[in-house]
């Protein structure tokens, strides 16, 4: 059962049609929507509050802390049923969910930069136990030296946990992306952890217009969770037991498996969430690749820029293009290739050190994705906004710059580009 | 009281795992199991009884049961508490759940002792249950903080220079009662009645209680196999290891021992103490002898028993 392979169909790749976000699907019955203003931080906590969750275990940590703290005010004013746990740690509060999720219940958490470093076992066992938890990650860089701004180190040190790691561009993306990574987790073919991403301060901090749905629609699309199995003594089963040489090796495989199959609930969840609310989701979204000679590819809130650069750039009869990935784990090989294999470059944006290694982490997986294809794009890697500097358009048009000279001479200068630091 | 003839004899823990002939541990938790009032699930951290009793595809337990780590048996047994009233109040499942968590020493007065500290403060309702055999066994008999000083273990070891561990048991129920919860008791397998009496309180009570269960190890000690009972009974009868109840914060002893016996009589049945009995050594032997008095005393003090050893 577990050798049964997804087979590509060129689906969960969004292309940006116009200028709006909105997709229009055909024969879709948009549900009403209501305008509103929402920080990510809050667009998040009130995604969770219309999920019903059934326990929330957390713990404080700039920039995550609003998710909290808005929650706990559902919680006090009796707007939610929600069990809410206000644990001594980040290890406590994954360890709880991880109790929770167990248990059978609807687990929902947040953190941010120290706190998933200090889960990070418990992340492991989160995706080995399968447990669908969901949490958001406000993205913040790491000590030392110690700085609360936004960059994407937090993630990328954990992005071979087994979770499946969607990135939010802006607050509405953060509010979606949590009520269908509910749906994603929960689904009993796939049972596994979920993480939100959405940069710090960048998208946790700032007030957006965004739409959201009704209680009863976002019920409606996501119905209370039943679990494939639980701890309870109806069903008296031991759970996280020892494997051994014989067995441990099988149970990884197979982890892989799920996790590699659950991009087609993924898309799946991306297209009915489309048909409710007319934002369709997938794997990546595109712009301008239709006759891209050069493009960028980012995650979160970077993406806006580019998009913005990238529209600047083709009014002047520029080849352009930009890609937003919102699924990063498990990576879209055969789509994000299928996307960018026409194009003569691409840059890649690493908002994130991975010290010693030949690039930065998304750069090596576009690499992997590359590999033995005979494809000749030229990448070039971009290391930028570390620590939560700024990443203005003036830097992003540099980038897109570099790319059609490489495009144009098919030389890359230099192997890293650390963008906007001094050295 | 527990009297043996009242013993269910159903065994949720079955026979059968790979835990060591005369292991202390093992019998701990079959007892605590025997003392279980209804449905009842474990929490199970990393150590020597999670390894040897669910290496898969096999269980010991009848009981539904998790390991997660070492460190957040407390935490993920809080997690759990929550699912099921969470469960519950949406109608999706009826009746309690006793939940035990269960961790060994090193996991519960070290590495996992913040975890605890914040399901004690929490006020969740679950029974801690700390076996207690005096050193990380499963890795291989390193001190932990639950060791008794003078004990040679193989961080601490008997050396030409040094004697074994240098530093004092941590005193774990005191703790535990710091934290104005409304149960905590000491135990030995030695007493199974009162160990299970204690258990049978600890799942009653309405909210987070503690038992320390002190459960000698063979191999760790260096023990006899059928000397585990006699050694978790002179533990207690030699004043090393007391026995007592704080309940709301009140002290209870649970045995008046009378005479106390003397330590050598514990410690010539172990070779982790052998080498105080050395005559070069004689000074290390009385400092302990004192500081075991001084604790003993202090405990009755705090029951309010009249202080005297004799």
């Amino acid at each position: 059962m577990y050798r049964k392979k997804g087979k590509f169909t060129g689906e969960g790749v969004i292309p940006y049609s116009g200028e709006g976000s909105t997709v229009t699907i055909e024969g879709a019955a948009v549900c009403t929507q209501t305008g509103c203003a929402y920080t990510g931080n809050e667009a998040v906590a009130y995604a969770a509050k219309q999920c019903n969750v059934d326990v929330v275990s957390a713990y404080p940590i700039t920039p995550q802390t609003i998710i909290v703290e808005r929650f706990s005010e559902y919680v006090a004013n009796g707007e939610v049923d929600t069990k809410f746990l206000a644990v001594e740690s980040e290890h406590s509060a994954m360890s709880a969910c991880v109790g929770a999720s167990l248990g059978g219940a609807r687990v929902f958490t947040s953190t941010a930069s120290q706190g998933l470093a200090l889960m990070h076992e418990v992340l492991y066992l989160a995706s080995g136990l399968r447990c669908p938890i969901v949490m958001a990650v406000v993205n913040r860089a790491l000590s030392a030296p110690i700085n609360i701004h936004g960059d994407q180190s937090d993630m990328m040190g954990s992005r071979d946990c087994g979770w499946i790691q969607l990135f939010a561009e802006n607050a509405q993306e953060s509010y979606d992306l949590t009520i269908q990574a509910f749906k994603i987790a929960e689904d009993k073919g796939v049972h596994l952890p979920v993480s939100v991403n959405l940069d710090g301060f960048t998208v946790s901090h700032a007030t957006e217009s965004m739409k959201a749905c009704a209680d009863e629609d976002v019920h409606k699309f996501l119905p209370p969770r039943e679990s494939l199995f639980k701890v309870d003594p109806t069903t008296p089963i031991s759970v996280g037991g020892m494997a051994l040489p014989e067995y441990y090796y099988e149970f990884k495989r197979q982890q892989e498996e799920a996790l590699q199959l659950s991009k087609l609930f993924v898309n799946r969840v991306g297209k009915e969430y489309g048909k409710m609310t007319g934002r369709r989701y997938g794997y990546l979204r595109t712009y301008g690749l239709e006759d891209a000679d050069a493009a960028v590819i980012s995650l979160g809130s970077t993406c806006g820029n580019v998009r913005s650069v990238a529209r600047t750039l083709r009014a002047k009869g520029k080849k352009v293009g930009a890609i937003k990935l919102w699924m990063y784990r498990p990576f879209p090989r055969e789509e994000l290739f299928s996307a960018i294999k026409d194009l003569k470059a691409l840059a890649v944006m690493d908002r994130a050190i991975s010290f010693g290694a030949p690039q930065g982490a998304l750069c090596s997986d576009i690499a992997a994705t590359l590999l033995n294809t005979g494809s000749d794009i030229k990448i070039l890697n971009m290391i930028y906004g570390l620590g939560g500097r700024d990443i203005p358009p003036s830097t992003i048009n540099t980038v897109f710059t570099d790319t059609l000279r490489a495009a144009k001479t098919g030389k890359v200068k230099e192997r890293i580009n650390y963008l906007d630091v001094r050295e | 009281m527990v009297v043996l003839k009242d013993l269910t004899k159903e065994e949720l823990y079955a026979p059968g795992h790979r835990l060591c002939a005369g292991c202390g541990p093992s019998i701990s938790i079959r007892m605590a199991l025997k003392a279980a009032r209804g449905p009842i699930a474990a929490v199970n951290a990393t150590g020597c009884v999670e390894v040897s009793t669910t290496i898969f595809p096999y269980t010991a337990w009848r009981i539904p049961w998790i390991h997660a780590l070492f460190e957040n048996t407390a935490a993920v047994a809080s997690g759990l508490e929550y699912a099921y009233d969470a469960l519950e109040k949406r109608g999706a499942r009826k009746g309690k759940v006793d939940i035990i968590a269960i961790g060994g020493d090193g996991g519960t007065f070290d590495i996992g002792i913040q975890a605890l500290s914040g399901m004690l403060e929490r006020g969740h309702d679950i029974v801690y249950l700390c076996y207690d055999n005096e050193a990380y066994m499963n890795t291989g008999i390193q001190r932990s903080g639950a060791t008794p000083r003078g004990a040679a273990t193989t961080t601490t070891p008997a050396g030409r220079v040094i004697p074994g561990k240098r530093e004092w048991k941590k005193d774990f129920a005191g703790i535990c009662a710091a934290h104005g919860i409304s149960y905590v008791a000491t135990a030995s397998i030695g007493f199974f009645s009162d160990y299970m009496d204690k258990m049978k309180k600890a799942i009653e009570v309405d909210g987070p209680a503690v038992i320390h269960v002190l459960t000698p190890c063979p191999l760790g000690w260096r023990s006899n196999p059928a000397d585990t009972i006699k050694l978790a009974k002179v533990a207690v009868q030699t004043g090393l290891f007391p026995i007592y109840e704080v309940i709301n914060g009140k002290y209870k002893m649970s045995m008046k021992p009378g005479t106390l016996l003397p330590i050598e009589e514990y410690f010539k049945l172990q070779g982790r103490f052998s080498h105080l009995l050395k005559p070069e050594l004689k000074d290390e032997l009385e400092a302990i002898k004192k500081g075991a008095e001084a604790n003993y005393k202090r405990i009755l003090g705090l029951a309010g028993e009249p202080v005297t050893t004799q």
